[in-house]
C-alpha cells in the first residue's frame, strides 16, 4: 500500500528521504534521528484541522484490526431480519480473555475495495437495526456490549432516507438509554454525529488520543455557518472535536494514549491500550461500577446552560 | 414569500394597499392575504402549508388561555466560545431572540386541546433554524417530567434543522439526552404525540421527533435525516420531486397520519380522547369506567 502523507508530516518524511540518500552511515543515523525528532515535535502541536485530518489517516487500525488482535473468538452476526445485511456495521459475540463480549461498530475498511464494500463506515438504517438485535440479544443473555466508533456519519442517501435513517437512530438511543448491560463505546478514529452518537450511548465513553468525535464534519460547519467550504480549518477549532475538548466537556470519561502519530505506527501497542481499558471496563462490570440509571443520569447531566431563579 | 402587484386573473384591483394580495410560493397563485391568515397560514388554491411561529401555532391550536408557559428561567449560554467571524454566538442568540421573540427554540408549557388538558412542546423555526442545544434539550427532559408529574399526554410540535453546531458535541449529546426523556414518558404510560412541521430533519427527527406513539405530519413537511443538498452533492443526483416530504415520508410508513392544520385541532382533540389515561383505566377497571365518559378529563377534577 502507498504511504499516505498528510501535509503536515511533509517535514518528518522529507528528513526520512533525505536519510535514504544519505553516503554515510553516521549521516543517515543523524537524519533519522532528527526525523524521530521532528515527528514528536510536529505531534506535539497539532491543530484540530490536523487531527481531523490525522483521524481520517487511512492507515489507522480498524475496528476489525483490534478485534483480530485482542479477542480470542469473534462470530460475526449479520442481518437485520428485516431489509438486509449492512457490512458497514459490524456485529457478533466475542470472547476475550475468558469472558464473552457483544459487539457493534462501523469497519470503514483497509483496502479500497473493502472501503467501497463498506461504504467506509456509513451505515445505513437496517445496520443500526442489526446492531439493535444484537444489543437486544446481549441484554437477554446477560453480556456486555462494547462498542467500536468509526464512522464520518451515518450514510446520506436515497434508501437510507426510505427505510427511516432518523427514525433507526433514534431507536438505537432510546435503546442504549434502556439496555440492562453495560455498555462501552470506544471511538476509535472518527465519530462523526448521530450516526456515532447511535452506538455510544454508554456507561462509559473512550476515545484514543487522535480520534475526534464532532457533531458534523468541519467541511460541512463551515458551509454552513462560513458559507465557505475553505473555512474548514476554523470550523474545526471552533467545533472543539480533539478528545480533550470532549474531556474538558464533560462528553467523554477518557483518553486512549496513542504512540507520537498515532495508532497507526503501532497497531499492537495500541490494541493493547485498548485490550486493557476493555479488561478494566469488564473488571467495573464485576464489581457492580454500572447501572442503566447511571447511565441515564450522566447524559442527562451533559450540556451547558444558566438557570435564573425566577 | 413574493409580494404581487395589485392585479389578480389579470384583473386591477384598484384601492387595495399593498400586501393584502400575496402571490402563494407553492401554486405561484395570486391569493387574498387575509384569507391566508384566516385559513391558519394554508393556502386556500394549494393546500401550501406556510411556516407559523410557536406562539401562533400555539393560538390557533390550544383552548384560548390554556397555555401556561413553563422553563423560561434557562438561559443560553455559549460553552465553546464560537464565533463566526466577528458574530459570537452570544451576538447570533441575541439576533434569534430579536427575530423570534422566544430566548430559545423551544417553548413549553402545559395547554388544553377541547378541554383535553396536555404538556405542551412547540418548537421555532425562527430560532437559528429551531436547532437543538442544550436548553432545547433539557427544556425537552423538564416537560418529559412535567407530564409525567401531572399525568398528561404529551404533545410536541417539531421542526428543526438539527443540531445546533455553535454548541458543538454538547448538542449532539442532546440527542441522548432526549431519546432517554422519551423512553421515561414511555415507562409512565402516557402517550406521546410528535407532529412533525416543516421543516424536521437532522438530530432532532433523529431523537425525540421520531419517536413519538403516534406520529403525525402537516402536508408537505420537509422529514428527513439527512438534508436534500448534502444527499444530492454525495450522490451527484438529482433527487425525485417529493423526496422528503410528509407525504413520501407516509408512503415509507414512517407517519400515523397526514393532518391539515386546520383539521389539527379536532383532530388531536380525538386522539387526546381515545388515549387519555382516564380512558385506559376505564378500559381494564369498572370503577373508573363511569368517571371517563367523553367528557374532557378535566370536567371532573376541576
Ligand atoms: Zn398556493
Amino acid at each position: 500500500m502507498a504511504e499516505t502523507i498528510l501535509p503536515f508530516e511533509r517535514s518528518i518524511y522529507d528528513l526520512i528521504e533525505a536519510a535514504g540518500r544519505a553516503e554515510t552511515v553516521e549521516e543517515r543515523a543523524a537524519l533519522l534521528k532528527q526525523s524521530e525528532a521532528e515527528r514528536l515535535r510536529v505531534y506535539a502541536n497539532l491543530t484540530p484541522w490536523e487531527r481531523v485530518q490525522l483521524a481520517r489517516h487511512p492507515r489507522r487500525p480498524r475496528m476489525l484490526d483490534y478485534t483480530n488482535r485482542i479477542l480470542e473468538d469473534f462470530i460475526e452476526l449479520h442481518g437485520d431480519r428485516v431489509i438486509g445485511d449492512d457490512p458497514a456495521m459490524v456485529c457478533g459475540i466475542g470472547r476475550f480473555r475468558g469472558r464473552t463480549i457483544f459487539i457493534a461498530g462501523q469497519q470503514k475498511g483497509v483496502s479500497t475495495e473493502e472501503k467501497v464494500s463498506r461504504n467506509f463506515g456509513m451505515a445505513h438504517p437496517w445496520g443500526y437495526r442489526k446492531a439493535q438485535r444484537v444489543f437486544r440479544l446481549a441484554e437477554r443473555l446477560g453480556h456486555p456490549v462494547v462498542t467500536f466508533v468509526d464512522t464520518p456519519a451515518a450514510h446520506p442517501g436515497i434508501e437510507a432516507e426510505q427505510r427511516g435513517q432518523g427514525f433507526a437512530i433514534a431507536e438505537s438511543l432510546r435503546l442504549c438509554a434502556d439496555l440492562r448491560v453495560p455498555i462501552l463505546a470506544v471511538v476509535l478514529s472518527e465519530g462523526g454525529s448521530g450516526g456515532a452518537l447511535a452506538i455510544a450511548f454508554a456507561d462509559r465513553v473512550c476515545m484514543f488520543q487522535y480520534a475526534v468525535y464532532m457533531i458534523c464534519p468541519p467541511e460541512r460547519c463551515a458551509e454552513i455557518l462560513w458559507r465557505d467550504v475553505e473555512k474548514k480549518e476554523l470550523a474545526a477549532a471552533a467545533l472543539k472535536v480533539t478528545a480533550q475538548d470532549l474531556m474538558d466537556l464533560g462528553a467523554i470519561d477518557a483518553i486512549l494514549p496513542e504512540p507520537p502519530g498515532g495508532a497507526q505506527y503501532d497497531p499492537a501497542g495500541a490494541a493493547e491500550v485498548l485490550a486493557s481499558e476493555i479488561d478494566r471496563f469488564l473488571e467495573a462490570c464485576r464489581q457492580g461500577a454500572y447501572s442503566v440509571e447511571k447511565r441515564r443520569e450522566k447524559f442527562r447531566r451533559i450540556g451547558h446552560w444558566l438557570e435564573e431563579s425566577l | 414569500m413574493g409580494f404581487l402587484k395589485r392585479k389578480r386573473n389579470g384583473l386591477d384591483a384598484p384601492g387595495i394597499p399593498d400586501g393584502l394580495w400575496m402571490k402563494c410560493a407553492a401554486c405561484q397563485q395570486t391569493v387574498y392575504r387575509p384569507e391566508v391568515e384566516e385559513n391558519m397560514h394554508v393556502c386556500p388554491a394549494c393546500g401550501h402549508h406556510y411556516r407559523i411561529g410557536s406562539r401562533q401555532r400555539l393560538e390557533l391550536l390550544m383552548d384560548p388561555g390554556s397555555f401556561q408557559e413553563t422553563g423560561t428561567n434557562l438561559k443560553t449560554v455559549d460553552p465553546l466560545g464560537f464565533r463566526v467571524g466577528e458574530e459570537t454566538y452570544m451576538d447570533r442568540l441575541e439576533r434569534a431572540r430579536e427575530e423570534s421573540g422566544l430566548r430559545d427554540a423551544l417553548l413549553t408549557g402545559f395547554a388544553a386541546i377541547e378541554g383535553f388538558r396536555i404538556a405542551v412542546g412547540v418548537m421555532e423555526s425562527a430560532f437559528i433554524m429551531a436547532s437543538m442545544g442544550s436548553v432545547l434539550g433539557e427544556k425537552f427532559c423538564r416537560l418529559v417530567r412535567d407530564a409525567i408529574r401531572e399525568k398528561v399526554p404529551l404533545v410536541v410540535f417539531a421542526a428543526s434543522g438539527g443540531a445546533r453546531m455553535q454548541e458543538g458535541i454538547l448538542a449532539l449529546m442532546q440527542m441522548a439526552k432526549t431519546a432517554d426523556a422519551v423512553r421515561e414518558i414511555n415507562d409512565a404510560g402516557l402517550p406521546y404525540i410528535s407532529v412533525l412541521t416543516d421543516p424536521t430533519s437532522g438530530g432532532v427527527l433523529a431523537s425525540f421527533a421520531g419517536l413519538g406513539d403516534i406520529i403525525l405530519a402537516e402536508p408537505g413537511a420537509y422529514i428527513g435525516f439527512a438534508g436534500t443538498r448534502l444527499i444530492e452533492g454525495a450522490l451527484k443526483v438529482k433527487l425525485p420531486e417529493g423526496f422528503q416530504r410528509a407525504e413520501y415520508q407516509f408512503e415509507n410508513g414512517f407517519i400515523d397520519q397526514i393532518v391539515k392544520r386546520t383539521e389539527m385541532r379536532p383532530f388531536l382533540a380525538r386522539l387526546l380522547r381515545c388515549l387519555s389515561p382516564q380512558s385506559a383505566r376505564a378500559a381494564l377497571s369498572s370503577k373508573e369506567a363511569d368517571a371517563a365518559s367523553d367528557a374532557p378529563p378535566g370536567a371532573d377534577t376541576e
